[in-house]
């Protein structure tokens, strides 16, 4: 059996095939992300073919398969977002972090990621960090925010 | 059989309790949309305030009560006052309230937004005849902002779970008539009768049959079913049980959406409380009907609100949806027969139930009954969460309670990506499922997302369409090819590389797709387009003809320049300039090449906001 590589995971699920999304949730909220190697576990304890297993995890906006940065930032690009503003919020990232929506920085600091809508349309346009979410940014609190982060990893 | 009577009972007097508080309550929105506004530091700053001061007072965490440009809303209640709403509070401001009312025994009368009191109030206004709140009815938000969504007492002592106790005590015919003469229909966006697909799925024979709660809000813009759960999670779990009971369903599912943390964790806490209270389980109250809910987390695609789609993500195949029939309420989940009604739907429910089905259909339309929640938001000055009667004009929700746009209104977007964009000339237009269909769009789930002069309608039909473009399954052809060349020609058409006949393929295009999809998704994604090419054509051909944004939006078509009179020389743009494309030495005119400017709106910004001049930067399309 491989699911004991899995203790933490694998003790509040059946392991049935139904199963698979939510596995695959649990799996990347403990580790991160989707490695191969734990595709395989998978594979081998709920039965399904890895190659299955890609498709199913590949259709869903959610599912990495890198190991993502230390802290997330998402950008949304809801409806009330982008008229507000929100790619040009997801530009000045893009070229301050050198890093590509999707991606994280070459320090492994920040994964930049684009998302659908946070739902809080009513701030637009919104970003968050972690699970902290920042209502009515623009460009220029953009800058200021990653100016205060670097200043106080420097203190 | 069992009752709540007891529970209730005792809940009843504790709200009463806290309605004539002894001790001072400082209730705070803190919904996600008032923890991003900054609740959290707010509630701290409050905390540190009453421990310093050594005051004995309660906090208490309510969701969003709808006007969410006020947010961090705080209210404070001193014993034997009404309640009184204070907007954007900030935690520097927090001493300055707090001092008012506990130093000096005074109202506070800045950021001051109304008492909640039956009566006049020291000349304060009342909290819903505020602008945006007067023109609402607010029967399925009656809770948000009101109760702690994490206390079940709460609701218990507004009526909760009473409609539930009635229905156990009814036959399941004569909730499904009552459901049917309110005249409710799903408010999910297909507006098809409630209890018509009940019944097909009761009367379809089967060993199980499930309900399955549509929490998968996706339209971007949208977030009526995020603040419905985050505030009052009984009353769409209420509504569960007694759609279960109608139906005879075993077994119920919440799919949410995995980027709303917060609502997930609200659904959890009120499911334990149920289980608690006996309201889940085998012999529900001693009664025949068993039922159990289970929480199914959404991984993020906009097609997975689609039904089909829908159950075989919960399956745990991709979310791709299928043809029908077999409708889901005959064959659904693993085969059996499912219902799947939208959160909101379901948390009218009780509502309908506990109110009678002729107190529901008071509101609206002949067609259309009840109220509808819509989340206002966009180039709009008030924006939140509104809760109004169907058969409400356009130009009531956008000018009455929104207030209207600050540089002109140009357009509403109703319905999401499946929605179109609606000018002036629609105002007066009722918000109804016909009254939309019947000019290209739909009322959808609930968004309106306002669209002033400054925002091009191109761009945003270009949004819309990569929007769906990127959900696309890619199960069926004209879904997938079709909108991918949508996208490719609203490209060109933005870049300037647009031609006249282009106009002609994408109505062709549109078209085609529209009749061709498989799902709801595809049928509907042309809309944005075939809607903005009718009503807004001359903004297509300004893009086309003149090689012009008339909003100043499209990059390709847009120039940033200095006004030399009006720049005072202050170099914070230049500090700013991720290109070094400003120069000029201090206190003289900046140079702005052209070739370097990558139109990030840095200098934008920093010269409205913090330079001296203003307003010496302007973005302008054309020559």
């Amino acid at each position: 059996m491989a699911s004991h590589l899995f203790p933490e995971v694998v003790e509040d699920f059946e392991g049935h095939p139904p199963d698979l999304v939510p596995v695959l949730q649990r799996v990347q909220a403990t580790y991160g992300y989707l490695s191969q190697e734990s595709v395989s576990h998978i594979s081998r304890w709920l039965r399904i073919s890895e190659n299955e297993i890609y498709g199913v995890a590949t259709f869903f906006a959610q599912f990495r398969f890198t190991q993502p940065g230390e802290h997330v930032i998402k950008v949304c690009l809801g409806t009330a977002c982008h008229v507000k503003g929100g790619e040009q919020i997801l530009d000045v990232l893009q070229r301050r972090l050198d890093v590509q929506p999707g991606g994280a920085t070459a320090d492994g600091k920040y994964q930049l990621e684009r998302v659908a809508c946070l739902g809080c349309c009513a701030l637009a346009p919104v970003l968050a960090i972690d699970e902290k979410i920042y209502g009515e940014t623009s460009v220029l609190r953009v800058h200021r925010m990653l100016e205060e982060r670097e200043n106080r990893e420097d203190a | 059989m069992k009752t709540l009577e007891a529970q209730r009972d005792r809940a009843i007097q504790a709200w009463h309790e806290l309605e004539n508080n002894a001790r001072p309550l400082i209730y705070v929105g803190a919904g996600s949309c008032g923890l991003a506004a900054g609740a959290a530091e707010v509630i701290e700053a409050i905390a540190g305030y009453l421990a310093e001061k050594r005051i004995g007072a309660d906090i208490l965490k309510v969701g969003c009560i709808g006007p969410c440009y006020l947010e961090p809303l705080v209210d404070v209640q001193m014993p034997g006052n009404p309640r009184i709403s204070y907007a954007n509070v900030t935690p520097g401001l927090v001493r300055e309230l707090l001092d008012s009312f506990f130093e000096k025994g005074d109202v506070y009368q800045h950021h001051l937004v109304g008492h909640f009191g039956q009566n006049g109030f020291k000349g304060a206004p009342k909290f819903f005849e505020h602008a945006m709140l007067a023109r609402q009815v607010r029967v399925v938000l009656r809770n948000c902002g009101v109760i702690d969504p994490d206390n079940v007492d709460h609701y218990l002592a507004r009526d909760g779970y009473r409609a539930f106790e009635k229905c156990l005590s009814m036959r399941w015919n004569d909730v499904l008539d009552a459901i049917k003469n309110s005249g409710i229909r799903g408010r999910g966006g297909a507006g098809f009768p409630t209890w018509r697909k009940w019944l097909v799925c009761r009367d379809t024979e089967s060993d199980t049959r499930y309900l399955i709660c549509n929490a998968d809000e996706g339209d971007p813009g949208a977030f009526m079913n995020r603040s419905l759960i985050e505030g009052d999670p009984h009353s769409v779990l209420e509504g569960m049980l007694i759609a279960a009971y109608t139906i005879g369903a075993s077994e119920g599912f919440v799919y949410i959406r995995a980027e709303y943390p917060l609502a997930i964790e609200r659904l959890r806490s009120a499911i334990a409380r149920m289980r608690e209270l006996g309201l889940l389980g085998n012999r529900i109250l001693g009664s025949d009907f068993s039922f159990d809910i289970k929480i199914k987390e959404g991984a993020g695609a906009f097609v997975c609100g689609e039904e089909t789609a829908l159950i075989a993500s919960i399956e745990g195949r991709r979310g791709m949806p299928r043809t029908r029939p077999p409708f889901p309420a005959v064959e659904g989940l693993w085969g059996r027969p499912t219902i799947i009604n939208n959160v909101e739907t379901l948390g009218t429910l009780p509502n309908i139930i506990r109110n009678g089905a002729e107190w529901y259909s008071q509101f609206g339309t002949e067609t259309s009954k009840g109220t509808k929640t819509f989340s206002l938001v966009g180039k709009v000055r008030r924006t939140g969460l509104i809760e109004v009667p169907l058969g409400t004009t356009l130009r009531t929700v956008i000018y009455d309670v929104g207030g209207g746009s600050v540089k002109g209104f140009k357009a509403v977007q109703t319905g999401g990506p499946s929605g179109g964009c609606l000018g002036e000339e629609f105002l007066d237009s009722p918000i109804d499922y016909e009254a939309l269909a019947a000019v290209g769009s739909i009322m959808g789930s609930g968004g309106l997302i306002v669209l002033d002069k400054n925002t091009c309608i191109v761009d945003t039909a270009k949004y819309f369409l990569n929007f769906t473009q990127a959900e696309s399954c890619g199960k069926c052809v004209p879904c997938r090819v079709g909108t991918r060349h949508l996208v490719g020609i609203l490209e060109r058409i933005s870049q300037g590389n647009g031609e006249i006949s282009d106009l002609a393929k994408l109505e062709r295009l549109a078209l085609t797709i529209k009749g061709g999809a498989l799902c709801g998704l595809g049928q509907t994604a042309p809309n944005p387009v075939l809607t903005s090419l009718k009503y807004f054509r001359g903004e297509f051909l300004a893009h086309i003809i003149d090689k012009r944004c008339p909003a100043a939006v499209c990059r390709d078509l847009v120039h940033y320049r200095i006004i030399k009179d009006k720049c005072t020389g202050c170099q914070r743009c230049v500090k700013v300039c991720p290109t070094g494309a400003i120069t000029g030495p201090r206190s003289e005119a900046h140079n702005l090449d052209m070739s370097k400017c990558i139109k990030c709106r840095s200098c934008y910004e920093i010269c409205r906001f913090d330079a001296i001049a203003g307003d010496a930067i302007v973005i302008e399309s054309g020559a």
